[in-house]
């Protein structure tokens, strides 16, 4: 897939080579280049065959041979292929590619907390441990539940996790049950979710408004269901204003809330969950709360939950010993949280669900995560709110005369299209997305979700300034006027990129996963 | 596409014609249609049960995943080899593409389900025209 390119643009005669496409590291190998250099054997030379016997390999592993300036103008050019959001706007829909503020780098890199390693004795690793307790609350207080871990390492661990919670509880019960509930509007990382924690997936349809059916969700709410898996807002960018009547009809059948914090950016510093009636939730540090997001990364899930789910949280917990004198511990004790005690991580927790990741979880996110929310404080992060909804609400006034709104319910931090008016002259949500790469914008959420034939799935955030959000309307608005007038520049985008339209089907039908010297 | 009319059909788009007790399940040209390129048909073995309007495999396209729900209970019989290497007959021939053959456990049950006319009626409801 290296050479069906298009051509790449020329200026005049010259061509420099760097902006053409880059073969792979294999193909640019010669014979006996080497970007090292052995020293001298100074121990007894010792034949391979003889000490590895049949294990002993004659041909060579065909490993590229190249010098280390070639290795590393390699992937250098390759790295300036990357889009990020350090380039321009990144609309992915759900996935909340918001700016990761400078920051929060400066905070990580401090060398107490950098270098703090993960078996250094509790007594001498308070620093950190204070660091990992304080996001604890601050997440607490902005989700209003009781209990957390930070543990699972990304979103879908921390459904994971979150799911082990109620099935722990439930068993606690005297019965796992049997099925978990699914809008069909979900993340597909839910019904995965529910199967890998053995239960069944129920499907449960959206009402016209793209929200939940409450009578539909009371018929079949049972005594086997052991929880709704809800996204709120929802996947097309929805609050579910009957969310404490959803919460009701699960709890008088003995079935748990469960909300995935996907969405959450829309919520912080306005409603917390906790309040209206979710029992256990994840979060996303890597969406909500400006951590790395996508290949760096890497991704943190922590997963909060009310009191009665506390006991079956993974182990270790950290916990503060009361001190035993001095200013603070006196009058107004379980009140306000104790924070003159030392840190110390409990591992002695009979009805845990177990780990479900080494040490404490990807403890370098907890730090700029807890960098973003003390930056922001809590006026800042409501703002922060009410400006991804309005940058939402900004996109979708500018463009729906020109993109279909399958879904006409207020908008909240996205905004979901359907391609139903440019199906019509062959274009698919697909085309669009690649014709905004030429653009200069990464593709917004493409075809989810599933409810809406043909999406558009389009989440700003709050980085974006008006003068970006105009760009990117402005681009929306040019590519809606190809549709009309030129189609097929727009259905075989990209045109600008070093590689052109790849064959999606192919690849995934018969992919080819490495590369053969025959080749 | 023509919906054949000695087939049955589900609301969740899949068909299924009968020979004896056999029947022969496959998706409809709505569904292949709605998913795009197919690259990947999951099926269960045979001798495995499956049971009305339950799933039974899934179907991969290059957009979604999406489940296969069974419109009959009974038992698998076949799986059609033809789609490890050619999903894409799927995408071709849609109504002529089987996915799974079913012993079927109650006859019945291939009469409850929609006729053509009915499902057609239905899937122009869904799509709003």
């Amino acid at each position: 897939m290296t050479n069906n390119g298009t051509a790449p643009k020329t200026l005049g005669k010259t061509r420099p080579h760097q902006t053409q496409n880059e073969a792979l590291v294999f193909e640019k190998s010669s014979p006996g280049k080497r970007a090292y250099k052995m020293p001298p054997l100074d121990v007894p030379i010792v034949d391979p065959a003889v000490v590895l016997g049949e294990a002993h390999r004659s041909e060579s592993a065909q490993l590229p041979e190249l010098s280390e300036i070639e290795i590393i103008r390699h992937f250098t050019r390759l790295s300036t292929w990357n889009y990020a959001i350090d380039l321009g706007m990144y609309p992915l829909g759900s996935c909340t590619m918001k700016y990761n503020p400078r920051v929060n780098e400066a905070v990580a890199r401090i060398e107490g907390l950098a270098e703090a390693h993960p078996y250094r004795p509790d007594a001498l690793a308070q620093g950190i441990l204070e660091v990992i307790e304080l996001l604890q609350r601050c997440l607490i207080e902005i989700t209003g539940m009781d209990a957390i871990t930070l543990q699972p390492a990304a979103g879908a661990h921390g459904e994971f996790t979150g799911i082990l919670l109620v099935r722990a509880w439930h068993e606690s019960q005297g019965n796992a049950r049997r099925k978990i509930l699914i809008p069909d509007s979900a993340h597909g990382t839910n019904p995965a979710t529910a199967a890998i924690c053995g239960y069944q997936v129920e499907n449960l349809k959206s009402n016209a408004e793209g929200g939940i059916d409450l009578e539909a969700l009371a018929r079949q709410v049972d005594e086997e269901t052991a929880a709704l898996m809800l996204t709120n807002p929802s996947t097309i960018g929805v609050f579910e204003s009957q969310i404490h009547k959803i919460a009701d009809i699960l709890h008088a059948k003995g079935a748990l809330l469960y909300m995935d914090g996907a969405n959450m950016n829309a919520l912080v510093g306005k409603a917390r969950p906790g309040d209206f009636g979710v029992d256990v939730m994840h979060l996303n540090l890597h969406k909500t709360f400006s951590t790395p997001h996508g290949g760096g990364g890497p991704g943190s899930g922590p997963v909060a939950c009310k009191a009665f789910l506390e006991p079956f949280l993974p182990t270790p917990v950290l916990v503060r010993t009361a001190r035993t004198e001095g200013p603070g511990t006196t009058g107004l004790a379980g009140q306000v949280p104790e924070t003159t005690g030392q840190l110390h991580w409990n591992y002695d927790r009979p009805q845990t669900v177990g780990r479900v990741r080494a040490f404490y979880g990807n403890t370098g996110m907890f730090i700029r995560a807890l960098a973003y929310i003390l930056a922001n404080g809590p006026d800042g992060l409501r703002q922060t709110t009410e400006d991804a909804v309005l940058n939402a609400n900004y996109i979708r006034a500018k463009l729906e005369d020109l993109y279909e709104l399958p879904y006409k319910t207020a908008s909240m931090h996205e905004v979901v299209f359907s391609d139903k008016r440019q199906a019509a002259k062959g274009v698919r949500t697909g085309d669009i997305a690649k014709r905004l790469i030429d653009y200069g914008f990464h593709p917004y959420t493409v075809s989810f979700p599933m409810i809406v034939h043909g999406a558009l799935m389009i989440e700003p955030t709050e980085s974006e300034s008006l003068e970006e959000l105009d760009l990117f309307v402005d681009a929306m608005r040019s590519i809606a006027k190809e549709v009309d007038e030129t189609p097929e520049l727009v259905k075989t985008a990209p045109h600008s990129t070093r590689v052109g339209r790849l064959d999606e089907v192919q690849a995934a039908r018969k992919p080819i996963l490495r590369w053969r010297p025959s080749q | 596409m023509a919906y054949p009319a000695n087939y049955r059909y589900t609301r969740e788009h899949e068909w299924i014609v009968l020979d004896g007790n056999i029947g022969s399940i496959g998706i409809t040209d709505y569904a292949q249609n709605s998913l795009g390129d197919i690259v990947y048909v999951d099926v269960p073995k045979v001798g495995e049960p499956v049971t009305a309007n339950a799933t039974f495999g899934s179907v991969e396209s290059v957009k979604a995943v999406s489940d296969l729900y069974s419109p009959v209970t009974g038992t698998v019989t076949a799986t059609n080899e033809e789609l490890k290497s050619s999903p894409d007959k799927i995408n071709e021939a849609p109504h002529d593409t089987w996915i799974i053959k079913v012993e079927l456990a109650d006859p019945a049950q291939f009469n409850v389900l929609l006729d053509a006319a009915a499902y057609e009626a239905f899937i122009s409801e869904e799509t709003g025209s």
